[in-house]
């Protein structure tokens, strides 16, 4: 049941898409890269200024990317647009259940957001432009996540 | 043109940058249907590397190559940005300033403090609070949320999905409470 639907949600290009598809997600993946970067949202020193309520800049950029994604979201499913690769784009629904997975997990990830400074977008990001030391906590969040599929069957969701 | 040149000095102002992070969304679901996350790239690695008889990991990760390959240009990103355009200490508000002065923070150089994201700082409590625990709780908890910043706060409240808001009202508990109550206890 849950277990069906998050690998879905995670892995719902079911098909292996071939070379020329794939060189657009590390095209995109630069860009996005650059972005991070530029809009200095991969820096600690901005994420203290966010949890601290200091500035609006944060907020701002958060806000104005999720209405410029739900505004093309809403796009898209209205003209019921197809992807360049010609299957009907479509976004899973996730599984609520309880909501304790979103509640606990959402905290817990919170929690080592404002720690390392850096959500997952950021950590590789700071890699490329320089802070080396951030591998490790790459490196470490691959154990936590390891350890999230280790205990899965004994955690709440 | 001006305009060109705040884009390759930056900082971006907020209302370039958040529309630029929103783009991704529709250009990765035009590109192939792709859902815009990052924090799956954690599952699809454990799975490729070292997937055991965990259940969670067994699955055809090569499917989610399209998302390895988006965070390997993610990684490209950061590197072209830092080393090909101008770069300058991060313009924080001075009550931000003097909050981490007061936690011992002095150096503002670059995008995160030396004196704690730094391989000399690593062995330290700070630095190994910081890095290697924090790092540690956004494995897992991105994870048991089924997703981070990206998926959960951008993809997730775009598409209007109740269990990302519940999930994003959880990254800022959890980063208040770092913030407010942890971070004085070990910086």
């Amino acid at each position: 049941m849950s277990t069906e639907s998050t690998t879905e949600q995670t892995t719902r290009q079911g098909r292996r898409q071939s070379g020329i598809g794939l060189l657009a997600y590390l095209l995109l993946g630069i860009g996005f890269g650059i972005v991070l970067t530029k809009s200095e949202v991969v820096s600690w020193f901005r994420i203290q200024e966010m949890f601290r309520f200091q500035s609006p800049r944060m907020y701002e950029i958060i806000a104005s990317a999720v209405a410029v994604a739900a505004a093309s979201v809403a796009v898209i499913k209205k003209l019921g647009l197809k992807a360049l690769s010609g299957e009907p784009i479509t976004i899973p629904p996730k599984t609520l259940g309880n909501g304790v997975r979103y509640a606990l997990g959402g905290t817990i990830f919170g929690l080592g957001w404002a720690l390392t400074g850096a959500c997952p977008g950021p950590l590789f990001a700071l890699v490329g432009s320089g802070v080396t030391v951030m591998i490790v906590s790459m490196i470490s969040a691959l154990a936590g996540t390891w350890l999230y599929g280790f205990l899965r069957p004994k955690l709440p969701h | 043109m001006a305009s060109t040149a705040i884009l390759v000095s930056g900082p971006w102002p907020w209302y370039v940058a958040g529309p630029a992070i929103g783009f991704f969304v529709p250009a990765l679901l035009i590109a192939g249907n792709a859902l815009f996350g990052v924090s799956s790239s954690l599952r699809h690695v454990c799975a490729a590397v070292v997937p055991g008889k965990i259940e969670y990991f067994r699955y055809d990760w090569k499917a989610g190559a399209w998302n390895l390959l988006f965070v390997l240009g993610i990684f490209l990103g950061g590197f072209l940005a830092s080393h090909y355009t101008q770069a300058q200490n991060v313009a924080i508000s001075e009550q931000t300033r003097l909050a981490l002065m007061k936690l011992g923070i002095h150096d503002f150089s670059g995008l995160a403090p030396r004196e704690v994201f730094s391989w000399s700082a690593l062995p330290t409590l700070k630095g190994f609070v910081s890095i290697v625990v924090g790092g540690f709780l956004v494995g897992f908890g991105t994870a048991y949320a089924g997703g981070c910043t990206s998926g959960h706060a951008i993809s997730g409240l775009a598409d209007l999905q109740l269990s990302s808001l519940i999930a994003v009202v959880g990254f800022f508990a959890g980063g208040l409470v770092a913030t407010h109550f942890f971070l004085p206890l070990f910086l």
